[in-house]
């Protein structure tokens, strides 16, 4: 009977993500949005792990929850948003909206149809991955992207890291007159660099030592 | 541990298997973490007074019960009588919830930390992972206080503290890897298992670079000081917390000192040999109070650390983050794994 307890887990957690997936959209309040997101991906994660894929459902929430819907977040909290303006144009995007998603509905179904009925998937499936009791899927990952693929995966490592490099060249830009601190220089500054004694006569005034430090 | 405790329960009353009784087992576990855990909450706060007071030559909290340990309770007390305050410009619903989730997120990562052989609610193949995870989701019930609260010193607040956990979160993720490599597996159970021996089988003399690192980078993830910029009360009253009253305030401060203790109790694990003795002797004292013992050791240097170091200005602590751990913690990496290989002390 200890079985019907993923079956409740799945249930929950499928029916918070499509319905945390609904209310991002219809949300009036874009940081609401951003945080039905948030549930959404956290609900996802909750469906790899009863799918028995831990490591994925971790990565889920280091990457997408810890680190991309933060940035998400801070964008849409320093935007001056008026909602009012929002609102306004949201029908006329309606049909273009529609159409995106009944291609991806198609697509999906077309998708869902290979699995079932393709010829050579649970052949190609069968040679990839292993049974998930045989071996720890984070090893199982490890194996195939850093030893099995590893040139295929370096090398998309490149394409990533020349498209940030590019990104960082196109959007840069020097300043003049910034005064930046050299925190090695002002650990080395002694005393001895920075005051000087002078005996002062009266009446004469004093000429300031030059600056060493 | 709930495993054992299901069949315990099936075969003590001679019951039929079933869901429902597996359900209970699982909330009897969690109870059983953390009631314990909040009542070590309250006295890692009276703790903390204590050693603060004691470097600064002052009593510290010695009114309420015997040496003053009851002063948490009667604070707790009384933030429980006092009056909910919710700021009219508010997003109600957010502005409860942050509070709420800093707190719960504090207790759940709790569920993998193994007090001994097989003793976790959930011994996940990706324990090391899930507290990653849960740390890092930690930012979201300050982001959203900072942003409910519709203030500007609490937003300033929540900024830095979401700047700051994402950067430090990085380093923290390289000393992991440093320490996973040896360990060859995510599990935490098996990292303590790893250890297994007296006191120089611990990970502490061979990984003491990558310790100090993740000392440091606690208390960052934590904002403890030095690093409590988020709530720094000469520039940002109290940053995040400043509209906060009553049980909401309540929630942030024990959610706080619970992920600090969560934080100790994985240093204990990482570094320290989790539930093992330090030398064959003592072994007839129970694994779970040598993992106490060391968490508590943790707890007492962070402490120590709050009384003797002044607060970093937010640049130098961003600096210290991005130029001064990422690229250290990143040459320690491939370090640790020439050694690993050149010692032929890679697991199988």
């Amino acid at each position: 009977m200890i079985e019907i307890l993923p079956a409740i887990a799945f249930y929950m957690f499928a029916a918070v993500t499509v319905a945390a997936g609904v209310l991002v959209i219809s949300a009036k309040n874009p940081v609401h949005s951003v945080l039905w997101l948030i549930l959404a991906f956290f609900s996802a994660a909750g469906l790899f792990v009863l799918l028995g894929a831990e490591f994925l459902a971790m990565l889920l929430i280091i990457v997408y929850v810890g680190a991309v819907a933060v940035l998400f977040l801070f964008v849409v909290m320093m935007l001056n948003i008026n909602y009012e303006e929002l609102r306004e144009g949201a029908f006329a995007y309606l049909p273009l909206g529609g159409l995106v998603a009944a291609v991806l509905v198609v697509e999906m179904v077309t998708l869902g149809a290979a699995w079932q009925f393709g010829p050579d998937v649970a052949s190609n499936l069968a040679s990839v991955a292993p049974a998930i009791s045989d071996v720890e899927n984070t090893k199982a990952l490890g194996r195939v992207i850093y030893t099995d693929y590893i040139f295929i995966f370096q090398g998309a490592g490149m394409i990533l890291l020349v498209a940030m490099i590019g990104a960082i060249v196109l959007t840069h830009r020097t300043r003049t007159g910034v005064k930046r601190q050299n925190v090695v220089k002002q650990n080395a500054r002694r005393p001895e660099d920075a005051y000087a004694l002078v005996d002062v006569e009266i009446g004469k005034g004093v000429t300031m030592p030059k600056k060493k430090g | 541990m709930v495993e054992a405790f299901y069949n315990w329960i099936i075969q003590f009353f001679e019951i039929e298997q079933s869901a429902f009784i597996y359900f209970v087992s699982i909330v009897a576990m969690i109870l059983v973490i953390v009631l314990p855990l909040l009542i070590a909450v309250a006295f890692a706060v009276y703790f903390d007074r204590k050693i603060w007071a004691a470097v600064q030559m002052r009593r510290g909290p010695n009114v309420v019960g015997p040496f003053g340990l009851l002063q948490s309770f009667a604070d707790g007390l009384k933030l429980f009588l006092k009056e909910t305050i919710i700021p009219s410009g508010a997003n109600k619903v957010i502005f409860l919830m942050a509070p709420m989730i800093t707190f719960t997120l504090a207790l759940i990562a709790w569920a993998v930390i193994p007090f001994g052989e097989g003793m976790a609610i959930a011994n996940l193949n990706v324990g090391i992972l899930y507290v990653l995870a849960m740390s890092s989701l930690g930012v979201y019930g300050i982001i959203m206080s900072g942003w409910a609260s519709n203030s500007r010193y609490a937003f300033l607040g929540a900024m830095r503290s979401a700047a700051q956990m994402v950067s430090y979160e990085v380093s923290i993720g390289f000393v992991l890897v440093c320490v996973l490599m040896a360990v060859g597996s995510l599990n935490l159970s098996d990292v303590v298992l790893a250890q297994e021996g007296g006191i120089l089988d611990w990970y502490i003399w061979p990984f003491f670079p990558i310790y100090v690192i993740f000392f440091i980078s606690t208390l960052a993830e934590t904002n403890r000081p030095p690093f409590d910029l988020p709530e720094a009360e000469a520039e940002l009253v109290a940053g995040y917390q400043v509209e906060y009253s009553s049980m909401a305030f309540a929630l942030f401060f024990l959610g706080e000192y619970a992920n600090i203790l969560l934080m100790s109790a994985v240093m204990a694990i990482l570094f320290f040999g989790g539930w093992y003795a330090p030398i064959e002797a003592l072994d007839f004292i129970p694994g779970w109070i040598w993992l106490l013992a060391k968490t508590a050791f943790g707890f007492w240097m962070i402490s120590m650390v709050k009384a003797f170091v002044p607060r970093y200005r937010y640049d130098q602590l961003m600096r210290l983050g991005w130029k001064v751990f990422l690229p250290i913690s990143l040459f320690l990496v491939v370090a640790y794994a020439g050694l690993l290989i050149a010692f032929d002390k890679l697991p199988s």
